[in-house]
């Protein structure tokens, strides 16, 4: 529709709505933006006064530190985690889901009673895990966060999986069985592609919650797997902030969920209103 | 090719007695179509046979092999679901295909199977397609076409055609019909449409409450119903049940209406009737059997007498409302017997057909 044929009314409204919604994201971009401007920043221009929008020129000295002294290994440590975790909960998480939705496993509280699990303030947990770990000796090491992330994780998979897979019509299934199929084989070979948007959303949110988790990374991480988050709280000292390396550190840390994102917009959106309407 | 046995087969869902020891033989090559109302256990006793449900009693012999223990794919069944059941994510191809990869069967195999089954139901064309670029009927042919290319022993069909518009729904049921020719494969239908049933079956098999009711050829069931279910779910529009009782004398025997009136019965429905004067019953005249008097009235035809109410031409035939016994009963006309309403129209009642049931039992007894 063209604004020039709009009634003058209905235009007036529509631009009064656009100016609102690019004030609106303008307000929401400006931070990243600044965060980007900073990490290509000099630390001179970083402290000019008044503020500089755009750098003098784009250099990568802050970068390139990270990658010299290393700390880039954060985010390869947070990727492992993260990734790893993410793909466990996930795999584990649609089976009990499948379980729960079509063999009604645990009658109709069981689901709920897992959900529930993930309501417990995390800071509530953290240290008797902590002493847990002490004892196992699970502390610092890969393992440990992998096995935490996936417990915290599943309830999630689980009560979203659920949901995607009782929205998959159950003839599907039984006429896959009657065709030949094992349940393993239906499971693999109709309920994941009948549910495959919900399973995209749900592991980029899994994936996003273990990326992100600063709380338990930095109870239970010393020198050997320190992730992206708890790296970034090095660079706050108590004289001073090292501004140009925690603009670049969080750029790096952001850019893994940005493409995530990007690439799985499609879904995203088709996962998140999946089973909004039957049909 | 199979035959199929049950024997006491029963089924519980929690306190629900859905199946309730049915026995029923399907002979090889039939078409049996089991039909009756919504909730009677049909669509249960077909996915009981497939092995969707296990049964809680009795068991299911299919080509001689008791299967009761079988999965669904052991038993080399196809079966074709209401809703199509058709991969969304799969073209038209690889829909017809699944059973067979689920087999693996060797491709060229596929590829001749699904050319072959693609040209007997016209959906050459469509194979490259998917499901959500399909129309209704289009789309249960695909789901008909993964079943035929699976050669199984036995299809099973469950109301396969009640998500079509009418139209349609008469297209498939020839479509259907035609195919049991060609394949003379063993088929179980489930409907609730007793149109469908009659035209398809060979064998109708009426369940109610999980029980049968009557099963025999299309015909034989609605002419010689056991019982007044029977009589009244066959038949379009539905069986006039009319409430009376019975006179007999001697060796003949008359209906008299509780709002007066008299229908004197042909010596052929007499003979049972001997030592039960006074009885209550309710009389069943199909609409059909109503006609416009003129001429000699044979023998068990009467006179009768109404005034044309309700009229509805369908084009090739017209019914039309009338009181008979202080009841509302419809009566199906030729086109132009009756033309107003309000019309007083001479009508003969061929009595020979009549259905005598006793209204305690609900049993048919003459």
């Amino acid at each position: 529709m063209r604004i020039g044929r709009l009634p003058a009314r209905k235009a007036r409204i529509l631009a009064v709505r656009y100016v609102g919604a690019g004030i609106v994201t303008l307000l929401f971009l400006f931070p990243v933006y600044w965060l980007f401007m900073i990490s290509f920043k000099t630390p001179d221009e970083i402290y000019h006064v008044p503020p500089l929008w755009i750098p003098g020129q784009i250099q990568f000295s802050n970068y390139y530190v990270l990658f010299k002294d290393g700390d880039v290994l954060a985010i390869l440590n947070s990727l492992i985690v993260a990734g790893v975790s993410s793909g466990v909960a996930i795999v584990l998480g649609t089976l009990c889901a499948y379980s729960l939705a079509r063999f009604g496993t645990g009658g109709e509280n069981l689901a709920m009673w897992i959900i529930s699990q993930r309501m417990i303030p995390p800071i509530a947990v953290v240290f008797p895990i902590f002493l847990i770990y002490v004892y196992f000796g699970l502390v610092d090491g890969y393992f440990g966060l992998i096995l935490l992330y996936t417990a915290f994780n599943l309830p999630y998979v689980i009560w979203m999986m659920r949901g995607y897979i009782v929205d998959v019509p159950l003839e599907l299934e039984e006429s896959a069985l009657v065709d030949g199929l094992n349940r393993w084989e239906v499971i693999w070979k109709v309920v994941f592609p009948m549910v495959r948007p919900g399973l995209m959303a749900t592991s980029v949110f899994t994936f996003v919650f273990a990326w992100n988790d600063f709380l338990f990374a930095l109870v239970l991480t010393r020198t050997e797997v320190i992730t992206f988050p708890v790296m970034l709280t090095h660079y706050f000292g108590g004289q001073s902030n090292f501004w140009a390396k925690i603009a670049a550190m969080s750029v790096l840390g952001t850019l893994p969920i940005f493409v995530a994102v990007s690439v799985m917009q499609r879904y995203l959106v088709r996962g998140i209103s999946l089973g909004a309407v039957k049909g | 090719m199979a035959d199929v046995k049950l024997s006491g087969v029963h089924k519980y869902y929690g306190n629900v007695h859905a199946v309730r020891g049915v026995d029923l033989t399907i002979a090889d090559g039939e078409f049996a179509v089991l039909v009756g109302p919504s909730g009677c256990g049909k669509s249960t006793l077909l996915r009981t046979i497939a092995g969707l449900e296990d049964p809680d009693g009795g068991t299911i012999t299919i080509g001689g092999a008791v299967v009761n223990d079988l999965r669904p794919r052991e038993r080399n069944i196809a079966m074709v679901f209401q809703n199509y059941a058709l991969y969304p994510y799969l073209p038209v191809s690889e829909n017809v295909a699944f059973g067979l990869r689920a087999r693996k069967t060797p491709e060229i195999e596929i590829r001749k199977r699904v050319s072959e089954a693609a040209e007997m139901l016209g959906i050459g064309n469509l194979l490259q397609r998917y499901p959500r670029q399909l129309s209704g009927g289009q789309r249960q042919r695909v789901a008909i076409g993964r079943a035929i290319v699976r050669k199984a022993d036995l299809f099973l069909f469950d109301e396969p055609l009640s998500n079509l518009d009418a139209q349609l729904r008469d297209e498939m049921r020839t479509e259907i019909k035609r195919l049991h020719h060609e394949i003379t494969t063993t088929m179980i239908y489930v409907t609730h449409d007793q149109v469908e049933a009659m035209t398809l079956a060979d064998r109708i098999v009426l369940l109610r409450d999980g029980q049968i009711e009557q099963q025999g050829a299309p015909l034989e069931l609605f002419e010689q119903p056991r019982t007044g279910f029977v009589a009244g779910f066959l038949g379009s529009p539905s069986i006039n049940l009319i409430p009376a009782t019975l006179r007999t004398n001697g060796p003949g025997a008359a209906v008299v209406f509780q709002s007066g009136g008299e229908l004197t019965l042909p010596s052929a429905k007499t003979r049972p009737l001997a030592s039960m004067d006074g009885r209550e019953i309710l009389v069943g005249i199909r609409p059909q059997h109503f006609s416009r008097a003129g001429g000699p009235l044979r023998e068990g035809v009467v006179p009768y007498s109404a005034t044309a109410d309700l009229i509805q031409p369908t084009g090739t035939r017209t019914f039309t409302t009338i009181k008979i016994g202080g009841v509302v009963a419809v009566a199906e006309l030729q086109a132009h017997d009756v033309s107003s309403h309000g019309e007083r129209i001479d009508l003969a009642i061929d009595l020979n057909r009549v259905v005598l049931i006793d209204p305690a039992s609900g049993l048919v007894i003459a």
